[in-house]
């Protein structure tokens, strides 16, 4: 596929940079919201509007925002459209504004949504900036689901929509042999490492050596930390890496 | 009274640890846990950081947001604060004790995007045994120590694995995570008993 193509941009967040199954960004929200289906799905869509809101915003400002001073800028940004987010929420679904609570203001700290503003949106148009933040909400919302899906049916053997105003669904046999474990932190834990297997095992084994080490590209602070601080992975970084790295480093001797 | 402060340590620490708990702070659990002086420097780092981001952002909550309602500023107002005073603490270290930057200064700038200090910061807002700010500082410290004591621990875990074969698809990050929900377990039993220990139940 042109890798240039609208559609290829969308893609790849959802299949082949997986925010959460491939890059291994947002772990904290992964694991806490993937309880339920319902707040799964419910963060799924809050991170993905407030993903494709604040990269177009940040590609729109990208010629205005100083170098230097950017990350604040970008947390600016982000902080105003979870804020309206959570509004919307308390106004109009305030059992979903209940269910995630304080998850609704971490996504602030979302690795991703800064992520995404440091990696692409400084670099790219408002149209392309906006189409990345669609791809990888929705792998996002795809990989949290699928988490979701696994925790909530096998360990409690049903599907809980009572936020939704709904009866929740049983289902027949699981309902009696559950492993409630996989609700909990333990289980969140083991779920999310037998999934980063499972997509090491079937996945394109290109990526394979990046997703031995946690990735950098998330961090915020990787440009100040030279990126050893985390995980001394400094020769495992990827040529796409380095080459942001020096392109960089010739920016700021530009300037 | 002792007991009561006792208490909202303890489940900080143990019960309501916040990295194997609640799930946050899980970017740094993974990332600095592979040798033990790199993660405790962090978690020295994650908690004087939480107890500083608690002591300004709880009578901002208390004596601003609330007093002027506007308590939907909260998430803005306190990353905000956040990222101000890292940055603050990092320029103060760097100037008067060099040697204390030396050994946690490049972990300062990592810790702004820590979603265990912003939770902790909001948390604190919404926890029964909160009651005034002397409270909320204790909280924030167990939760910081819990933090320490998490990294510290999974350190050690940590470096056995990476003496331990296992199959290649595991290998990495599947293995670590696999690791990480044992130590949940274990983790797990403290729920009760630190209720039962100080016969708060």
């Amino acid at each position: 596929m042109n890798k240039n193509s609208k559609l290829w941009i969308v893609l790849k967040g959802i299949i082949a940079e997986n925010p959460v199954l491939v890059l291994v960004l947002g772990t904290c929200p992964v694991l806490a919201v993937s309880t339920s289906i319902v707040s799964a799905i419910s963060m799924g869509i809050a991170a993905t509007l407030v993903l494709i809101c604040s990269n177009t915003l940040i590609s729109l400002l990208r010629k205005i925002i100083p170098d230097t001073v950017r990350i604040p800028c970008y947390i600016v940004v982000i902080a105003g459209f979870v804020t309206i987010i959570q509004m919307l929420l308390q106004a109009f679904l305030p059992d979903i504004y209940t269910l995630l609570g304080t998850w609704l203001s971490l996504i602030v700290v979302n690795c991703i949504i800064l992520g995404r503003a440091e990696m692409y949106a400084r670099k790219n148009g408002p149209l392309d900036s906006a189409l990345d933040g669609l791809g990888m909400g929705i792998g996002f919302l795809v990989a949290l689901l699928a988490m979701a899906a696994i925790r909530e049916i096998l360990g409690t053997g049903a599907i809980n929509l009572t936020a939704l105003g709904m009866e929740s669904i049983t289902i027949p046999v699981l309902s009696e042999y559950n492993i409630p474990l996989l609700t909990s932190a333990p289980g969140g834990f083991l779920v999310y490492g037998i999934l980063i297997a499972v997509v090491n095992m079937i996945g394109p084994k290109k990526g394979a050596e990046k997703r031995k080490n946690f990735s950098c590209e998330g961090c915020p602070s990787a440009s100040i930390c030279g990126r050893v601080s985390c995980s001394e992975n400094a020769e495992l970084v990827s040529a796409s890496e380095n080459n942001t790295l020096v392109e960089n480093k010739t920016e700021k001797e530009e300037a | 009274m002792l007991k009561e402060l006792l208490y909202i340590v303890l489940v900080g620490v143990f019960a309501n640890n916040y990295v194997l708990q609640q799930t946050t702070g899980i970017c740094p659990f993974l990332g600095v846990s592979k040798k033990i002086d790199q993660a405790s420097g962090m978690g020295i780092a994650v908690t004087f950081v939480m107890l500083v981001a608690t002591a300004v952002t709880y009578p901002i909550q208390k004596h601003v947001l609330e007093a002027f309602n506007l308590e939907y500023l909260q998430t803005i107002v306190f990353i905000l604060v956040i990222a101000a005073l890292v940055q603050f603490v990092e320029i103060v270290l760097k100037k008067f004790i060099p040697a204390l930057y030396k050994s946690l200064g490049v972990y300062l700038p990592l810790i702004t995007t820590n979603c265990a200090v912003l939770g902790i910061a909001i948390d604190n807002l919404s926890y029964e045994y909160v009651t005034n700010y002397g409270t909320a500082l204790l909280s924030s410290l167990g939760v910081g120590l819990g933090f320490l004591f998490a990294m510290v621990l999974f350190a050690g875990v940590r470096s056995r694995i990476e003496n331990c074969p296992s199959p290649k698809a595991i290998q990495g990050l599947p293995i670590t995570l696999i690791a990480a929900s044992i130590v949940s377990l274990a983790f797990y039993g403290f729920a009760g008993v630190i209720d039962g220990m100080l016969g708060m139940a």
